[in-house]
């Protein structure tokens, strides 16, 4: 089908696009930036704040550009001063009902509504009158909302509904009382939120944020009588730069270790080595379901908002969930037994912190049955963002510090390991392991590329030694829920898929730095970060998990083989069904 | 603007009731739109939306709670406070506004302890200002289910409520 195209003219500037293409998409193609609060692209059109509003020649009104289509012969103003007017008053009658405690709020600089206010000149104080006041909700040990600060633009309920399907916050009541909440305004610890923190990400101010342990990470350091470790997850070193003026998709892997080595810890370790373990116990225990008429299809349990999604939504599913420890808590556990033991250290001297592109990973630190040692196996889980805080708190010049490395043994790892902060990682690292096991031998050819992509839901059949192995990946919870649902109905017949609670993998983390809904509508930040993860694989020589000498050392001296009985112990773990309503 | 109250009163569905309610729910289950004729049917049959009901209507459609609670709590229509043993209606029309009526409606909110479309906790009294209903003559007027009190005063509320115990 032939695209039509429409001439318009935006600023007296003539430009062409394709018929349906909206104001703001146009004036984009012309170089004009039209400000917004509420839209985001994909997720939320909806009109609602109106500080997108343009002039169009012959309406009766300023016009939503974000949600208004171009057509044959329109002229558009976006700077006039009626249009800056409105936007500025817009902006202001915004403000009249926001907590303006900019100073001490965890968006400072970081804020689009300050922004807003900042580009259109506005008085934040014009206009006074009744301001809604609302409790916190700190249920959580992972979010906390501050309904103050909420501008009521949507963009958390809809990547609660859209991204991850699952509606737990939406607006209540209506007019000057509405608000954004859970059923019923239930605190988010009694509804079924999972705490992926993606309404984080999107939220444009500071009504969303992580519960801070930042604190707590302050305070371990100056405890000289304990032993403190710190690891990152894989996609930390490709979203922390950003915090630090880097480019989307920029490694700092190298100047992350020196800050954190620079801050006093004990030792400095990479969350990567046990995504390498994970990868032998997955990778264990899948062989022995296909071989043993094991529950299929198995499912990754790497993802923990992924995880308690299952628990409240399909805990009949439960049995397929690999009962595999995430990375971040086989960490902790390693640390505390295997690296306790070699060390001399008691386990209760040892404080773990984790550094996560990730909410939920605060839950899951204190579930059940992720204590391997008798104590929780991790103690303190920081953001990418809050690690950034804390470099910067520390003083440090992150942009002028040195390349580092990580410290043995537990910072060694292949770049198998590094995969898992993508959509498809954890499925072509499993693979990487079991087509040479399986094969007896070690394959050169090892890029499974079929399972890479941002694509919510890939599917491919991979031969392994002769065995058709069928495998799925999906990322963002609406498109697990997809597959969910057909494997329900019976219609699909995969062995093994992999599940990533946000859209792209953990590189698009709720823990990871927040984009501004311009950089979200014009970069695909979770390609460009993978990117950075698929090009350090590429150059390195250490690429399969079961390559990895400590991997191979921990078997040998401590765990036995993979699934061994002490592995089950140390590694593995249980889930519970949650209630949906 | 702080959280939604919800009603103490424990929810007393019969079991006819649900049967209707499951009746209904599974023909608007494949309807597009079905949420509001669901609510404005649960409304009908129980007089208010209690979580019980709202989380049944969430299940059949296979929404989330939320959905159906946004939905719920913005349409004035809707109510999540049941209808008082005795309903206390007071006409706040323009005669008996301006003998008082307010002054009626302040007085009854601090005597039940609720706001206006709310119930007690032990679900005998609920209050809500009306239309006019047409007696002016009576102002200022309230109703106590079907027994109409005129020229009523605020030190007579002990009284009349007290009927009702």
């Amino acid at each position: 089908m032939e695209i039509k195209m429409v001439n318009l003219k935006i600023n007296g500037q003539a430009v062409s696009v394709p018929e349906g293409t909206t104001i703001l998409d146009a004036a984009k193609v012309a170089g004009i930036k039209i400000p917004t609060l509420c839209y985001l692209r994909d997720i939320n059109a909806i009109g609602a704040c109106r500080v997108c509003v343009v002039e169009v020649k012959g309406a009766r009104s300023l016009v939503a550009a974000c949600v208004y289509p171009v057509n044959e012969g329109m002229e558009v103003i976006t700077n006039s001063a009626k249009v800056i007017e409105a936007r500025k008053t817009t902006v202001e009658l915004i403000l009249s009902d926001h907590d303006k405690n900019c100073l001490s709020c965890v968006r400072n600089q970081n804020c689009e509504l300050q922004r807003l206010s900042e580009e259109l000149g506005c008085d934040a104080k014009r206009f006074g009158g009744a301001v809604n006041e609302f409790e916190l909700d700190a249920s959580t040990p992972y979010i906390v909302r501050d309904n103050n600060k909420c501008v009521l633009c949507r963009r958390c309920v809809a990547a609660c509904k859209n991204y991850q399907g699952l509606s737990i916050i939406g607006a209540n009541s209506r007019g000057f009382n509405t608000h954004i909440g859970a059923s019923f305004d239930f605190d988010l610890n009694d509804v079924p939120c999972v705490g992926c923190g993606q309404c984080i990400s999107v939220c444009p101010v500071g009504a969303l944020h992580e519960k801070e342990e930042i604190d707590d990470v302050i305070a371990a350091l100056q405890d000289k009588s304990k032993y403190v470790i710190i690891a990152t997850a894989p996609s930390v070193r490709v979203g922390l730069g950003e915090e630090f003026g880097y480019p989307i998709g920029t490694n700092v892997e190298g100047k992350m270790v020196t800050a954190m080595r620079k801050m006093g810890f004990n030792a400095v370790f990479d969350v990567n080595m046990t995504a390498d373990l994970t990868i032998m116990e997955e990778g264990t225990e899948f062989l022995s379901r296909l071989n043993n008429g094991g529950v299929l299809p198995m499912m990754t349990s790497c993802s923990p908002a992924w995880i308690k999604f299952v628990e409240h939504n399909y805990p009949e599913m439960i049995p397929n969930l690999s009962s595999c420890k995430s990375p971040q808590q086989m960490f902790g556990a390693i640390c505390k037994t295997y690296y306790a033991e070699k060390m001399g250290i008691d386990p209760k001297d040892m404080i773990v912190v984790s550094v996560m592109p990730c909410t939920a990973k605060k839950f899951e630190k204190g579930r059940e049955y992720q204590n391997a040692a008798g104590v929780p196996d991790i103690d303190i889980t920081l953001t990418t963002r809050e690690l950034a805080k804390l470099i910067k708190r520390y003083g440090l010049i992150f942009n002028e510090l040195e390349d580092g490395q990580f410290d043995a043994p537990l910072g060694i790892a292949s770049t198998a390991g590094l995969l898992f902060g993508a959509t498809g990682g954890v499925m072509e690292a499993a693979l990487r392991t079991l087509a040479d096991v399986l094969e007896g031998k070690s394959l050169d050819n090892i890029d499974y590329t079929a399972v890479r992509g941002t694509k919510g839901i890939k599917e491919a059949t991979v031969t392994l030694a002769g065995k058709e192995v069928k495998v799925a990946v999906a990322s963002g919870l609406a498109n697990a829920k997809e597959l969910m649902e057909k494997i329900k109905k019976g219609e699909a017949d995969y062995h093994f898929i992999e599940i990533m609670s946000c859209p792209g993998g953990c590189v698009n983390g709720g823990g990871q730095p927040i984009k501004s809904a311009y950089e979200r509508n014009n970069y695909d930040i979770k390609a460009l970060r993978a990117g950075a993860i698929y090009d350090a694989d590429k150059s390195a020589s250490l690429r399969k998990s079961h390559e990895n000498p400590v991997v191979k050392e921990i078997y040998e001296t401590y765990l036995g083989e993979p699934n061994s009985h002490k592995a089950h112990e140390i590694l593995h773990t249980k889930y519970v069904a949650r209630k949906k309503y | 603007m702080a959280r939604i109250k919800l009603t103490k009163v424990p929810f007393a569905g019969t079991p006819e009731q649900e049967a209707a309610l499951n009746a209904k729910l599974d023909e608007l289950k494949s309807v597009p739109g079905g949420l509001m004729p669901a609510l404005q049917f649960a409304q009908e049959l129980y007089g208010y939306l209690p979580i019980e009901v709202q989380t049944k209507i969430a299940q059949a459609l296979g929404m989330s709670l939320e959905e159906v609670f946004g939905v719920a709590t913005f349409y004035s229509q809707f109510t999540l406070s049941p209808r008082g043993q005795y309903q206390v209606s007071v006409c706040m029309g323009t005669a008996c506004y301006v003998k008082g009526a307010g002054d009626l409606v302040d007085a009854l909110k601090a005597k039940f302890g609720i706001e206006s479309g709310e119930c007690t906790d032990d679900g005998k009294f609920s209050l809500i200002e009306t239309r006019c209903i047409g007696c002016c003559g009576l102002a200022p007027v309230l109703t106590v289910n079907a027994n109409v009190y005129g020229k009523v005063t605020t030190n007579q509320l002990d009284g009349i409520v007290s009927e009702y115990k």
